[in-house]
């Protein structure tokens, strides 16, 4: 997974006029000092960002600013400035499924999601399910021993919330298609998908 | 990643203002779920990527003055499954819950869904589409490459899982540039076309073109349907799909269109299926005649003869499905 780092300088190859449309003032700074452009511009109908440049997150309720550059993914931000490490940096590609976070109310990737396209949206990571009243999703995967070495269990946990949410009487084959985005190589399913059960049948399904 | 500018835009025009001239420069990015992890691995390394997410005209489903439906490229695959009109559209719906992915049918749009980038694993190992003009695959492991249309250089497959079923249905996409005035409506089976040079892509479209709608025509009575042969319940791409659309009269198919989908470079319009179930009615024996007209084109390479078998069975179950007479898949 690529670190962030400061880039080496302007991206070539663009039309003169969309270049200049695009960055405007900024390009004339960077042209004139010689020093990273650190950048965004706000036309009408579009916006261009060059650089590491400050935004703000709302993530779990709270509002945080954040350096990032366009390459920052939403998975780097989490882990790497705001602390929280539940979502987990598995695959490259987002096909394990365990970085999965909500971003405006559906469930994502953080992995295959960039920082800069998450502003102005509500961020829920699986931290949101804990702290002193836990969510009933992760007491059941504690009953249900549906862990064993943990790296696939907060994507689990947020998917299964968010499946559960939506379909509060599934039935084990239908929790067992609703699953399929995560994957467990230590093969704890049967024990998660027991917890899902639990959660239908007895109601903690909140 | 290599750094890259990021570019949101908020209108159609606004796209066209932020998009290079010049192949490679810039990607498109909606939901990401492609272009990110190919991006992670520098296949793809664009100067700029230009988000359309936030575009609220690319994020409309709504029904066309003839009765067709239009689907906005930035709508993602969950809202259209949730969508009553959508609904009357089974292949298509099937194709998304093939995709078995939550995540996948959050984050990915139907747009992104049928211009991702195949799935050959020398592609995404950094070998080209071409994979050194197709030899990597002609002998080395070509398990889940071409087993039709594979003759040329591209021996990958088209990787889109709902193509076959737009094609099948009669799906047009708008598409917008290369100049600012410049809109048309290209029939999604003219869309993809195996590359014969390296540095073409799987599609036709040139830079500063690009999709903003997928437009349906009329669901019509809706006897259509996609069947995917998967190896697992997982998330895996198919190892063949097939989708069906028939139109029936009399007890019998008055015309019909089948589209294989993961055996050849492009999505496979199968003529030869289709005209052997014109005139009959559809039974198992006439849908499994489809199939093995439909394989009677097939090519194999030497890693990859089991799949023509799946590509059979593919279309015989689509057939079937299609017609009512079989509801399992999904």
């Amino acid at each position: 997974m690529t670190e962030s780092r400061k880039h080496s300088g302007p991206a070539s190859g663009f039309s003169r006029r969309a270049f200049l449309k695009g960055s405007g003032a900024v390009a004339a700074v960077t042209a004139l000092h010689g020093q990273q452009a650190v950048a965004e511009q706000n036309q009408e109908d579009t916006t261009l960002v060059r650089g590491a440049t400050t935004i703000s997150l709302n993530v779990n309720g709270k509002s945080h600013q954040v350096k990032v550059e366009p390459r920052t993914t939403l998975l780097e931000v989490l882990r790497h400035q705001l602390d929280l490490t539940g979502a987990k940096p598995v695959s490259m590609d987002g096909s394990s499924g365990a970085s999965t976070v909500w971003v405006a109310g559906k469930t994502v990737m953080a992995s295959t999601t960039l920082a800069l396209t998450c502003r102005d949206k509500e961020i829920r990571t699986v931290e949101s399910l804990g702290g002193a009243n836990p969510d009933a999703v992760p007491l059941a995967f504690v009953k249900h021993d549906a862990e064993q070495c943990g790296f696939c269990t907060p994507g689990f946990v947020v998917a299964v919330r968010a499946f559960l949410d939506k379909n509060p009487q599934a039935t084990e084959e239908q929790i067992r298609q609703g699953l399929n985005g995560n994957i467990c190589r230590c093969g704890t399913y049967a024990n998660i998908i027991q917890a899902a059960i639990d959660l239908v049948k007895g109601g903690g399904n909140g | 990643m290599k750094a890259f500018e990021y570019a949101e835009a908020r209108t159609e025009a606004g796209v066209l203002e932020l998009l290079s001239a010049e192949p490679g420069k810039t990607e498109l990015l909606a939901g990401g779920t492609d272009l990110i992890g190919l991006m992670k691995k520098m296949i793809v390394t664009p100067d700029r990527v230009v988000n359309i997410m936030e575009i609220p005209s690319l994020k409309v489903i709504e029904p066309t003055a003839e009765g067709g439906l239009v689907i906005g490229a930035a709508v993602t695959l969950d809202d259209l499954l949730e969508n009553d009109y959508v609904r009357e559209y089974p292949a298509l719906v099937q194709a998304i819950r093939g995709i078995n992915s939550m995540q996948l049918q959050a984050q990915g749009t139907l747009g992104g869904e049928v211009c991702q980038r195949p799935r050959c694993w020398f592609f995404r190992n950094g070998h080209g589409l071409l994979a050194e003009n197709g030899t990597l695959a002609a002998e080395g492991d070509s398990r889940y490459h071409a087993v039709f249309g594979n003759q040329g250089p591209a021996k990958f497959v088209s990787s889109s899982r709902t193509a076959p079923a737009l094609i099948a249905l009669g799906a047009h996409l708008r598409v917008l540039g290369p100049a600012a005035e410049d809109e048309s409506f290209l029939p999604l089976s003219e869309f993809y076309r195996a590359p014969r040079q390296a540095g073409q892509r799987e599609h036709v479209l040139e830079p500063r073109q690009w999709v903003t709608h997928i437009v349906l025509p009329p669901p019509g009575d809706q006897h259509n349907a996609t069947y995917e042969v998967r190896d697992s319940e997982g998330p895996a791409f198919p190892l063949a799909a097939a989708a069906a659309r028939l139109e029936l009269a009399g007890g019998v198919v008055r015309q019909a269109q089948i589209v294989l989908g993961q055996v050849a470079p492009t999505p496979w319009v199968s003529q030869v299926a289709a005209d052997v179930l014109r005139g009959l009615p559809v039974t198992p024996a006439t849908a499994e005649a489809a199939g093995q007209a439909a394989i009677s084109e097939a090519t194999p390479l030497p890693g990859n003869q089991y799949k023509v078998q799946l590509a059979k069975v593919a279309v015989k179950r689509a057939v079937l499905l299609a017609a009512g007479l079989e509801t399992g898949g999904f």
